[in-house]
């Protein structure tokens, strides 16, 4: 048990080793070497990779949820589309007079519906301190609401996971009507500038592309801290035997709740991170279809280590931008089997058929 | 002058000429036809106009048809001999008919015949003209569009010929719609009793005309004075509309419940299949909206073999549908689902990627465009019960469709081995094991039975949406939630809960609007199942607990 829990740390910690190289390398030599030169990133590529690390952290959070806490949760993109939209109003408030419209005062899509005043929620959207506080927030106390609703109720297994797809189905409808005031269909998109500076331009996303790796660092730490802690370890414990726990005395609901809520955090953040580096964000981030991607990066990476969740995370969408740029037909057709491989054949996920390469050699 | 005043051989003169003038109107009337056939074809427009009234005046067994064609722009004269035709346009030319005498008169190149031109104030004569003749028509459904085109412009002659027509009509409904617009007619008289008693009878009819006249009589005009001068018989109006309008409410209640109950339907149809595999057996299978469109895609394919016949196509689709949704079913649970049994968040996964697995291959085969899939025609169109209360066929159709399904499943599980061997391993697997029941076998054909009334619940769809790869996809939520809603393990609960979850959406999409509807009752589902983890219709008893 103990080798194990070494060889654990090892992974954990060349996991995190690597993921510190690349976030500090390519902003760097993005700032040393001339756009022209062999080092020099080009910008699809640091966007494309800063995505990668945003969908990393979003796999992180779930993996906090089903990896440690049980819960399977089919609706963790919601969180990531809430704090996405928190972000998007931002931008969309930064975007002022700037717009197709001109006007100062309603994003574009706003005048385009004839409407003449902003709606009260967009209000404080144009301070990033409010806008990042709600990126928080939003999530979070969506997450404690249903959760608070569901664990209390002891609401378990499949049942949990089917109302988390519910869940975020129904935002996807409310999200797609355009009297919601977040642009329906279209979602919110065409940004300007984020405090200030063009988010177009490569020193932008040079440092977007920086703070999703420190947020994904400083999550992971975080994390790690808090499943190792005693906190975490009861919720592991309500994992495998969520009736002996409570019968030890615990509310199992608060833990669950607890770490539901943090996830969801989590996911906001990285939904906040995510949208500036793609720079729109739309209902379709809503659909069941996204949140079951999530569990499949979690399942691939396997599942209750954190480092697998971000390994997975990023395989599962490099191997997406190369099979849909080669022959889009086949990605469907891949991710399908990944679904079924890995729940027969791959139950601990990538991390689990390494390690026990490893314990074989070791034997 | 009376008769007994003329001698004995006036008496027979005067036969004779009574004789000779009824024999020469029989053949008169056919001159005329053809003399107003004449006059058509070559005077003015103020000719024509005394020509088709004429036509219409002499009843002639061919009037309605010339008339009609007249109508249509279908009456031509030959450049030739100036001879009125009926042409029946082609593609080579017009195909000709001679106008007095029905006799064929072969194809005939375009330019060779010129339409007899007409203005607006014709048609409109015309149109009046052909609304007297088809009156008397065999058909009554004729007749009672005869009665709604002359409701619009009513005289004092159209009255007149429909005073006359009420005591020969032999219809119902024709019949109805005459008193209506007599009653109508009535209103617009000075005679106070009249309308009064009018009124009486209007506020027992369910006529969306008969509302618009009263609400009318109830309209101010500019200066604010009643278009209605007479305050008692504002009033009685006023309790008219009031009467209807109560009427109206509960027709429209009903409408509303009949698409809910249809939209329940279909609820239930899609969910059933998912209340046998995931009630009975326990497996999520996120696949089931795929298993679905598997069925409406054979239904599409079945009618691209045989595109002559419609209904038979779709009545052959059921069991096509059946047998090929639930082979892939057992396929399923043979190669993938038997290995997890007991880890349902894994089968939820693993039949997920066979989700996204078979929509690619739809998607690959039959291109990701949406296939519209035919409905034969005893299912379109809709039964008017009266103005305000009409159902559409497919939809009543799906309803009894569901209902028909439901039933017999019931029975397979109660009556047959299958049923019963499916029931004992759901209650207590090891115990029938134990007995002698082959467990492996009974879980493949009961997802295969899951799975094979899926596909029959995609024909039923197929039937109310575009056939495409995504058609499963809309509606897995929705069937998850049925079921669980209703208890899980429940057949009953998920009918129940189908059909309340339909008429509830339906109920509110008046005021929230449909995607709304669909949000609220989402929200109060995942708030029910917080009250009532195990739904409606919670299972009892030991197995309740695995």
């Amino acid at each position: 048990m103990r080798i194990a829990q070494l060889t654990q740390d090892k992974t954990g910690a060349t996991v995190l080793g690597v993921l510190s190289a690349v976030t500090l390398i390519i902003p760097l030599f993005n700032l040393l070497f001339p756009v022209d030169s062999f080092l020099h990133f080009s910008a699809y590529t640091v966007s494309l990779l800063g995505k990668y690390l945003t969908f990393a952290l979003l796999a992180l959070s779930l993996d906090l949820v089903w990896g440690y806490a049980g819960i399977l949760a089919l609706g963790q993109g919601a969180f990531f589309a809430l704090g996405g939209y928190a972000m998007g109003m931002y931008l969309m408030r930064q975007i002022g007079a700037l717009g197709v419209y001109g006007n100062p005062l309603l994003p574009d899509f706003m005048v385009f519906l004839n409407w003449q005043e902003l709606p009260w929620y967009w209000h404080g959207f144009d301070h990033f301190g409010f806008a990042l506080l709600m990126v928080l927030l939003v999530p979070g106390t969506l997450a404690f609401v249903f959760g608070w609703l569901a664990f209390r109720s002891r609401v378990t297994g499949v049942y949990l996971s089917i109302i988390t797809q519910a869940l975020t189905y129904a935002l996807l409808l409310a999200f797609f009507r355009n009297e919601m005031g977040f642009g329906g269909n279209n979602g919110l998109t065409d940004f300007k500038t984020l405090l200030g500076f063009n988010i177009q331009s490569e020193g932008t996303r040079s440092v977007l592309f920086l703070l999703s790796g420190l947020s994904l660092i400083g999550a992971y730490l975080l994390s790690q801290w808090i499943v190792s802690s005693k906190l975490g370890r009861v919720v592991t414990a309500i994992r495998d035997q969520e009736a002996r726990v409570r019968f030890l005395g615990y509310r199992v609901e608060m833990f669950k709740l607890w770490i539901f809520v943090y996830a969801a955090m989590l996911s906001g953040i990285a939904g906040a991170l995510y949208v500036p580096q793609v720079g729109i964000i739309n209902p379709s981030e809503f659909s069941p279809l996204n949140s079951l991607e999530i569990v499949i990066w979690v399942a691939v990476g396997g599942r209750g280590t954190l480092y697998g969740a971000i390994i997975g995370a990023v395989l599962v969408n490099y191997a997406k931008t190369v099979l849909t740029g080669l022959l889009p037909e086949i990605w469907l057709f891949s991710l399908g089997a990944i679904f079924v491989i890995v729940t027969l054949w791959l139950p601990k996920g990538v991390v689990g058929l390494w390690q026990s390469r490893l314990q074989e050699r070791a034997a | 002058m009376s008769l007994s005043s003329l001698s004995p051989l006036g008496k027979a003169l005067l036969f004779i000429l009574m004789f000779l003038s009824t024999s020469f109107v029989v053949r008169a009337e056919g001159d005329v036809f053809a003399q107003s056939l004449n006059k058509l074809a070559q005077g003015g427009m103020q000719e024509r106009e005394q020509a088709m009234l004429e036509m219409a005046e002499t009843k002639h067994a061919r009037s309605l048809l010339v008339l009609q064609a007249l109508l249509d722009g279908k009456l031509l004269s030959l450049k030739s001999d100036g001879k009125l035709v009926i042409g029946v346009e082609q593609a080579e030319g017009y195909q000709l008919k001679d106008a007095l005498t029905d006799s064929d008169l072969g194809l005939v190149e375009r330019s060779n015949v010129a339409k007899i031109t007409m203005t607006n104030k014709l048609r409109g004569t015309l149109r009046k003209a052909l609304g007297q003749l088809e009156l008397s028509a065999e058909n009554p459904e004729i007749r009672l569009a005869a009665v709604k085109a002359m409701a619009k412009d009513a005289d004092a002659k159209d009255i007149e010929l429909l005073k006359n027509r009420l005591n020969q009509e032999p219809n119902v409904k024709v019949k109805e719609a005459i008193e209506t617009l007599l009653l109508l007619d009535n209103m617009r008289s000075t005679d106070r009793e009249l309308r009064l008693h009018a009124l009486q009878a209007l506020q027992a009819l369910d006529n969306v005309e008969v509302v618009n006249r009263l609400e009318t009589m109830l309209e101010k005009d500019a200066d604010g004075n009643f278009l209605e001068s007479d305050l008692e018989i504002r009033q009685k109006a006023e309790l008219a509309l009031k009467k209807i309008g109560q009427r109206k409410q509960v027709y429209s209640a009903i409408e509303t419940l009949f698409f809910g109950l249809s939209l329940g339907a279909v609820l239930v149809l899609a969910a059933i299949g998912l209340a046998i595999t995931f009630g009975v057996m326990g497996v999520i299978n996120m696949a089931h909206g795929e298993l679905m469109m598997l069925g409406a895609y054979t239904t599409y394919v079945i009618q691209q073999l045989m595109p002559n016949h419609l209904g038979w196509s779709l009545l052959l689709a059921i069991p096509s549908a059946f047998v090929i949704a639930g082979l892939t079913g057992i396929a399923i649970e043979r190669g993938i689902i038997r290995f997890l049994y007991g880890r349902p968040l894994e089968t939820l996964l693993a039949t997920f990627g066979v989700s996204l697995f078979l929509q690619q291959t739809v998607r690959s085969i039959f291109s990701p465009l949406n296939r519209s899939v035919a409905t034969p025609e005893w299912m379109s169109g809709s039964w008017q019960y009266n103005e305000f209360l009409s159902i559409t066929w497919n939809r009543l159709y799906i309803l009894i469709f569901c209902l028909v399904v439901f039933v017999l499943l019931l029975e397979l599980l109660k009556r047959t081995r299958l049923g019963l061997e499916v029931r004992a391993v759901a209650q207590n697997r090891t115990m029938a094991k134990a007995i002698g029941i082959p467990t492996a076998r009974v879980d493949a054909l009961t997802f295969g039975l899951g799975s094979g009334i899926a596909g029959v619940a995609g024909v039923a769809l197929s039937q109310i949406t575009n056939v495409g790869p995504n058609l499963g996809q809309a509606y897995i939520v929705d069937s998850f939630m049925v079921v669980v809603f209703g208890g899980v393990g429940n057949l009953f609960g998920t009918l129940v809960a189908g059909f309340s979850l339909g008429i509830a959406n339906k109920f509110l999409e008046p005021y929230a609007g449909a995607v709304l509807a669909k949000i609220l009752v989402l929200v109060f589902i995942i708030l029910f199942i917080q009250k009532r983890p195990r739904g409606l219709f919670p299972q009892k008893g030991r197995a309740a607990e695995a």
